[in-house]
């Protein structure tokens, strides 16, 4: 109990939000470090995906592309990246959760895509819709939910695995949490514990609340228990 | 910090520092060998405890709606939590120890074990179900031997994906000491950047990874004889 007490008054402290390296300013680091490793998994792993559902093509390569990717640690990828000549520090960091966020935004895709109901495309066919406006008309709107369920998965990880990046001299809001155990100040590292969970629990309500609006038709929270029974998803860290 | 980091910088490129190296391996071997002793001995812990604690909770679950809800919903919320903070949070009652580590993991590997026993005994056809209360079992033999066996594959799947992403997990248990293979790739970086012993570590815990998951392929297949034929 005390030492909830300790994290609230460090939580408290104005100084520790405002000063040069303080939560702020961690916070940011965080955020932007996330948001550029999301949107290159996007780039990369979006239009692949959405690709190889389309042409229901490759579906032993996503699945093995997710089981590979459980496998590394995040912790060994972000170290790796560290000592090529890229050095330590914010690029080495987004590469390595973009790696990361690529399989997950990938497979949704891809099952999303490739999931779709044959009859609708053969309607949509029939109806006269070019391949680009069946992948993007018929296609897209029903692989919605599960799109968004990968994209929610990767920037979840992204999220949480970004404090990771403070074990091997990064930046972002682990630091607050590494700081603390070295000092032997677990009042500090209990507020860093806080923020970054809150972090997280934040950034996955915001997405669930994204793709629900996205999703066309009869709206419904895509939930991940319906979707692990169904789909191999991968399960982020 | 501008100082040292330049001069580790100046460091590596004066020496040699190449990505392999077998000597590292061989001359550090009782270190290696015992870090990998702690990483299968959290792995193997964790993922044992989450199934003891996983298949009466999956079974609770299963009884209602009002009870699946909570569970599906906290297990979420758990995974969510990022490991480090996870870490963070046990740490200051457990000490740096490697009890901290394990809690840590066993919450994470009970969330997906726990989701997929309750897939598994939710998808259990409902007529089965009937057919084997006709024939006279009770709810003890026909949880044993109808339910479980054909929940197997779903738990399975939920037991690779548990001591998979558990190997890849020990690692962060660094933040107290104790991360298994993790030691090593930390140990290298702030050894000067020594990459040798940072890959060492890296390979070993994918290697360590694929051969769980091999294992529990394996363990998977002579369990489940009648679903060979089907799945090639």
């Amino acid at each position: 109990m005390n030492l909830l007490q300790d994290a609230l008054l460090w939580l408290n402290d104005p100084f520790n939000w405002t000063r040069p390296d303080g939560v702020l300013d961690l916070l940011r680091q965080h955020l932007r470090i996330s948001a550029l490793a999301v949107l290159a998994a996007l780039v990369v792993g979006l239009p692949i995906g959405a690709l190889l559902g389309h042409l229901g093509r490759g579906g032993g390569f996503t699945v093995a592309l997710s089981n590979v990717s459980r496998a590394v640690p995040t912790l060994a990828l972000l170290t790796i990246f560290a000592v090529t000549p890229i050095g330590f520090g914010p690029t080495a960091t987004t590469i390595a959760l973009a790696v990361f966020a690529v399989p997950p935004v990938l497979t949704n895709a891809y099952v999303g895509f490739r999931g779709v109901d044959r009859d609708v495309v053969e309607a949509a066919r029939a109806m006269g819709m070019t391949g680009r406006q069946l992948l993007l008309r018929a296609e897209l709107p029903l692989a919605t939910p599960l799109v968004m369920t990968g994209i929610r998965t990767a920037a979840v990880q992204v999220v949480a695995t970004a404090t990771l990046a403070a074990l091997v001299a990064g930046g972002g809001l682990g630091r607050i949490i590494t700081l603390g155990f070295r000092q032997q100040d677990y009042g500090a590292v209990l507020a860093g514990a806080l923020l970054v969970a809150a972090l997280a629990l934040l950034t996955e309500g915001v997405l669930a609340a994204a793709s629900w609006a996205l999703t066309p038709g009869a709206k419904r929270l895509p939930r991940r228990s319906s979707m692990a029974a169904a789909v191999p998803v991968p399960v982020p860290d | 910090m501008l100082s040292a980091s330049s001069g580790a910088v100046v460091a590596a490129e004066a020496a040699p520092n190449p990505w392999f190296d077998w000597s590292y391996v061989t001359d550090n071997s009782g270190t290696i060998l015992d870090h990998l002793a702690e990483h299968v001995r959290l792995t193997v812990a964790a993922v044992v405890l989450g199934v003891v604690i996983a298949l009466p909770l999956a079974v609770l679950a299963r009884r209602g709606r009002w009870l699946a809800g909570p569970v599906l919903g906290l297990s979420t919320v758990v995974y969510t939590i990022p490991s480090l903070a996870m870490f963070a949070f046990v740490a200051p009652y457990t000490g740096l120890s490697e009890t901290t580590v394990l809690v840590g993991l066993v919450l994470y590997s009970l969330v997906i074990l726990v989701r997929n026993f309750l897939a598994g005994l939710q998808a259990v056809p409902a007529d089965v179900k009937e057919a084997a209360r006709g024939m006279g079992y009770g709810g003890v033999r026909l949880f044993w031997q109808v339910e479980v066996p054909l929940a197997l594959p779903s738990f399975m799947a939920g037991l690779r994906i548990a001591t998979v992403s558990t190997v890849a997990l020990v690692t962060v248990g660094v933040i107290v000491g104790h991360g298994g293979l993790g030691q090593l790739i930390t140990g290298g970086f702030n050894a000067n950047f020594y990459r040798a012993e940072i890959v060492t570590g890296a390979v070993g815990c994918v290697l360590l990874a694929l051969l769980a998951d091999l294992l529990l392929a394996g363990a998977e297949r002579a369990l489940t004889p009648w679903s060979r034929r089907v799945r090639s």
